[in-house]
């Protein structure tokens, strides 16, 4: 998958995409229509329950559109993909298996790796060490995710939604419950682990500046019910560099999102 | 000095008790002393082990049931919707029901003997079991859930690998309630329809009078009980120690 420079046919079409929720009255999002290219980044910001998360759900399957079509890799999307992998703001890790067990849960799971499991056990746990080595957790394999920080439950976390290689990782505010400086030590660890993989990545959050250090395109949503308001092509050179984030370009855009957000919440 | 508390305590009480019952000469036929408790003890210990070991093995039989059936019950309504609607309101209603009202109808349908007090134990004690399973079950962080089904888990995966592990500890603190509850189902059958079990014994003792004997009985039932009991939490801590990490995982 890498080298592959970042493409411009869709990876992840949606056409004008809604979705309402049983029992309540009204879309939580409504005229979604974006692409997004095999490889990109995405960050989609916007105020508090506006549907950024519905917004996921629709992208991997776990819910069908009301009205629209999502289609990833040209198909149109009917059930929970398996391509995907999924990182919340709680880290979600089993208390009962050990770091490394957890960041292999994936493996007993999903197909071809699943059939293989018992026989392989040795080969994918030394990749997943070796993950783990990436994201600075070394060394921390074998103690359970009570004895980890909150950052190093959340790096534990992101491992294992990349361990089976997905196609697409989706990161609903995963670095939201974080200090300022774990969150900017994590986002250069998920730059990194982005330009050695260049999976496609929609990373869902209300950092401005998170979302213009780590993104290609943000898109801003509005107020539920959610649409896609406006986006905003992030052309800072690659590779950034944390020291990017005090630039005047950098403060441009995070200042322009910033006041299209404003508007959103004043109307 | 935590760790004597418990047996000072129960020391103490003890002293109080034979003190009230020596000083105001209170009458055996009354309220035995705990000396005369503990005279009677010995002088009836063969029949008493023969009682105890009946309402240890009913007990425990019908514990065992109640283990597996609670176990399945309580998967089916945590893991189904459906099936939490259809049943719980049944099975709240049924456990309102106080088990001693069964036995009768359990002694029509199967004599007098040991299976209405194993059938009677079990009865008294599925109902928690179902109810921890279940909710163990149903409290899984949907997050969680939808990782799981974003890598094609099916709902047995989902069961399996995460909600039966993550409800171990609802299960066995429930395993300690039920196993008390297990023995009070035993007894009150055995008072109502037996011939057998401590139940029995104290039943007679009462009607002829040898309080200290039916004392006797009561000390036994506690001490059995709370033997188990000591067992499933020792169990517990086992299996679940990283459910009780404050206290027991520090290191």
């Amino acid at each position: 998958m890498s080298g592959t420079a970042v493409a411009a046919r869709a990876f992840v079409d949606f056409r004008d995409v809604a979705l309402a929720y049983d029992g309540q009255s009204g879309f939580a999002v409504e005229d979604i229509s974006l692409t997004i290219g095999a490889g990109e980044f995405v960050a989609i910001v916007g105020p508090s329950g506006c549907g950024k998360s519905t917004f996921m759900k629709l992208a991997t399957g776990l819910k069908s559109p009301t009205r629209g079509q999502v289609d990833v890799e040209g198909a149109r999307v009917t059930g929970p993909l398996k391509i995907v992998g999924m990182a919340f703001q709680a880290p979600t890790l089993l208390p009962w298996r050990s770091t490394l067990d957890n960041v292999l849960l994936p493996l007993e799971i999903v197909q071809p790796y699943r059939a293989t499991f018992k026989r392989d056990r040795e080969l994918f746990a030394e990749r997943a060490r070796r993950l783990l080595a990436t994201v600075g957790l070394a060394g921390h394999e074998d103690k359970f995710p009570w004895e980890l920080s909150g950052g190093m439950q959340q790096r534990a976390s992101i491992c294992r939604a990349l361990v089976h290689e997905p196609r697409m990782l989706l990161l609903d505010e995963p670095f939201g419950a974080l200090d300022a400086f774990t969150r900017e030590e994590l986002w250069c660890v998920l730059r990194d682990l982005w330009q050695a993989h260049r999976f496609t990545v929609i990373l869902v959050t209300h950092d401005l500046r998170e979302a213009a250090f780590l993104a290609d395109t943000v898109y801003v949503m509005s107020k539920r019910p959610g649409r896609i308001l406006a986006r905003r092509e992030i052309d800072l050179p690659r590779p950034r560099d944390l020291e990017v984030t005090y630039s005047d370009a950098f403060t441009d855009i995070v200042h322009d999102m910033r006041e299209r957000i404003g508007l959103i919440r004043k109307t | 000095m935590l760790r004597w508390a418990p047996w000072l305590v129960a020391g103490g009480i003890l002293i109080v008790w034979q003190a009230i019952c020596s000083l105001f000469n209170v009458s055996e036929f009354i309220f035995p002393a705990p000396i005369a408790i503990a005279r009677s003890l010995v002088e009836y210990a063969a029949p008493i082990a023969m009682h105890a070991w009946q309402t240890f093995w009913t007990t425990m039989a019908g514990f065992a049931i109640g283990v597996a059936v609670g176990l399945l019950l309580g998967m089916a309504i945590g893991s189904s919707r459906f099936i939490y609607r259809a049943f719980y309101p049944l099975l709240v209603a049924f456990n309102s029901i106080p088990k001693a009202a069964f036995v009768p109808i359990l002694v029509v349908w199967f004599g007098i003997g040991s299976l209405p007090a194993v059938l009677t134990a079990f009865l008294i004690c599925f109902f928690p079991i179902v109810v921890n399973v279940a909710t163990g079950l149903a409290t899984l962080e949907p997050e969680l859930e939808d990782v799981l089904r974003s890598l094609g888990a099916t709902r047995r995966d989902i069961l399996f690998k995460v909600g039966l592990p993550r409800s171990l500890p609802f299960f066995f603190a429930s395993l300690k309630v039920a196993i008390t509850l297990a023995f009070v189902g035993t007894v009150v059958s055995e008072t109502i329809a037996s011939n057998e079990g401590i139940g029995y014994l104290m039943m007679s003792a009462g009607s002829s009078m040898k309080m200290p004997l039916v004392f006797a009985g009561l000390f036994v039932i506690g001490v059995m009980a709370m033997v188990m009991y000591e067992f499933f939490a020792v169990l517990e801590r086992r299996m679940t120690g990283w459910a009780h990490r404050g206290s027991a995982a520090a290191g």
